[in-house]
């Protein structure tokens, strides 16, 4: 057959290869920018949902714009990196939670011992958020937070109060859980048994647990607990870990800790 | 005419890609745990299956033997990474559920076996009919799976709520096995006993 020739072989397989590969790009490129806007929305929703702002017939851009000022901090000192000192990547407008961990300029290894989210490396920096309220000043705190769970590392938000005590909110915006199981971490009534829970002690110390099973309400810590998920005990676990690390002495402990204090002498 | 009928209905029930030839089950116990995901799964698979369908048989005089399998693999590849592409753009909610199974159509064995089974050997327009065919075969099991599962894991149908959970106030206390891959392949085994039992002729012989 003549198909069968080498010189035919070499021509199809090229042939193909280049109008696949054009194909290929073509729709790579075309939608890039629409994918990027998709992700982008997607995360700007879920910052706003952490922070409680209702945003449902809405323009959440807007609303992120009006209401939402980014910072990014710097977690061994707790300091708020001033503006002009900021590398490109480190902007917030810029900042990618697994590009930064890649690089190991802006990030670092975490010990094995005290690694209990399971991630490895951590960035040094971190874009925190701040929800303005009506006169300008500060209402609530959004900290981004990842961690491992069962099959997928869990990125999200938990937002606190201005006084850094009670929790306002939590959602995760990307996940790989089981639907139905680990990933009922999307279950709107468990996000709101979060709402309320006060999770620091007197020194600062972040104290909520995630229980595997239910909080009895009669129990007095159960202001500091928080329902487990059924049937996923190791996606409540991760969550459970990622939380106490991230508000933790090793993520946003320092920073947190600065805050105190600049409110305490204020207030004098 | 009627060959042509035949070639886009035969795979609905009576050549069933799933149900009689037991192809592409990864996928089906996969994406099926929500009906919504299901649809959006299946409309990429009839997508992909029916261009590849095309373009193969569309080549298939100049397709030199000895890399077959490539050309369709490449084929293949790319049409499954531009459906891909489409999905993150215009559904982005779905793509995040859907993660790595829009990907993997590539290794769906229904789409190699028609393009080696049919469009090797069929003009160009019978190849897209076979290919939508084969699709909507597809389909069918996943909506069928989907829509168990997602009645009696969650108690909802596309995302509605048709029976109140318990967990929310209602009567309806889910049962978790349904939303994990086991009982796709129960409901899948359900499914091809009841079409067994209507057309014997698809029963093998022990």
């Amino acid at each position: 057959m003549a198909s069968d020739s080498i010189k035919k072989t070499i021509q199809v397989a090229l042939g193909v290869c280049l109008v696949c590969s054009i194909l290929v790009s073509a729709a790579a490129v075309s939608l890039s920018s629409r994918q990027a806007e998709n992700k982008q929305l997607d995360k700007i929703k879920n910052i706003l949902s952490a922070g409680g702002i209702d945003f449902t017939g809405k323009n959440p851009q807007q609303l992120y714009n009006e209401k939402i000022k980014a910072v990014t901090i710097e977690l061994e000192t707790g300091k708020i990196l001033s503006e002009k000192a900021e590398q490109d990547l480190l902007r917030p407008e810029n900042f990618d939670i697994k590009k930064i961990s890649g690089m190991p300029k802006y990030s670092q290894a975490i010990p094995s011992d005290k690694d209990i989210a399971g991630i490895k490396r951590m960035p040094s920096y971190m874009v925190i958020y701040e929800v303005l309220d009506s006169k300008g000043g500060i209402d609530k705190y959004i900290f981004p937070v990842h961690g491992k769970g069962l099959w997928s590392t869990l990125y999200g938000f938990i937002s606190l109060d201005n006084k850094l005590q009670t929790v306002e909110g939590i959602t995760f915006y990307e996940h790989g859980e089981t639907p139905g199981l680990g990933g009922e971490v999307d279950n709107p009534n468990w996000k709101n048994s979060w709402k309320g829970k006060k999770a620091f002690n007197e020194n600062g110390e972040y104290i909520i647990d995630v229980l595997k099973g239910r909080v009895d309400p009669s129990n007095p810590n159960s202001i500091h607990q928080i329902d487990g998920l059924s049937g996923s005990t190791l996606t409540t676990r991760g969550v459970d870990y990622l939380m106490k690390f991230w508000l933790g002495e090793n993520g946003y402990g320092t920073f947190l800790e600065n805050l105190r204090k600049e409110g305490s002498n204020e207030k004098i | 005419m009627k060959k042509y009928k035949s070639i886009l209905l035969d795979p609905i029930f009576n050549n069933n890609p799933i149900a009689l030839q037991i192809l592409g089950i990864c996928s089906a116990l996969a994406v099926t745990s929500k009906l919504e995901t299901s649809i959006v799964m299946s409309i990429a698979v009839i997508f992909v299956l029916t261009l590849s369908n095309f373009s193969v048989s569309l080549i298939r005089k100049h397709i030199p033997g000895s890399i077959r399998i490539l050309v369709e693999m490449t084929i293949i590849a790319s049409l499954v990474i531009i459906a891909d592409q489409l999905i993150k753009a215009f559904v982005y909610d779905i793509s995040k559920q859907l993660s790595v199974y829009v990907g993997l159509i590539i290794t769906n064995c229904i789409i190699m076996g028609r393009a080696e089974a049919f469009a090797l050997q069929n003009p160009p327009g019978m190849s897209v009919l076979d290919g939508i065919g084969n699709g909507l075969g597809y389909t069918f099991v996943l909506l069928f799976v989907g829509f168990f599962r997602e009645l009696f894991g969650a108690g909802k149908l596309l995302g509605y709520t048709i029976f109140q959970l318990n967990t929310e106030g209602g009567w309806y206390n889910p049962n978790g096995l349904f939303l994990l891959s086991p009982s796709a392949f129960i409901i899948i085994g359900l499914l091809i006993w009841g079409i067994r039992t209507w057309k014997p002729s698809q029963v093998e012989e022990a």
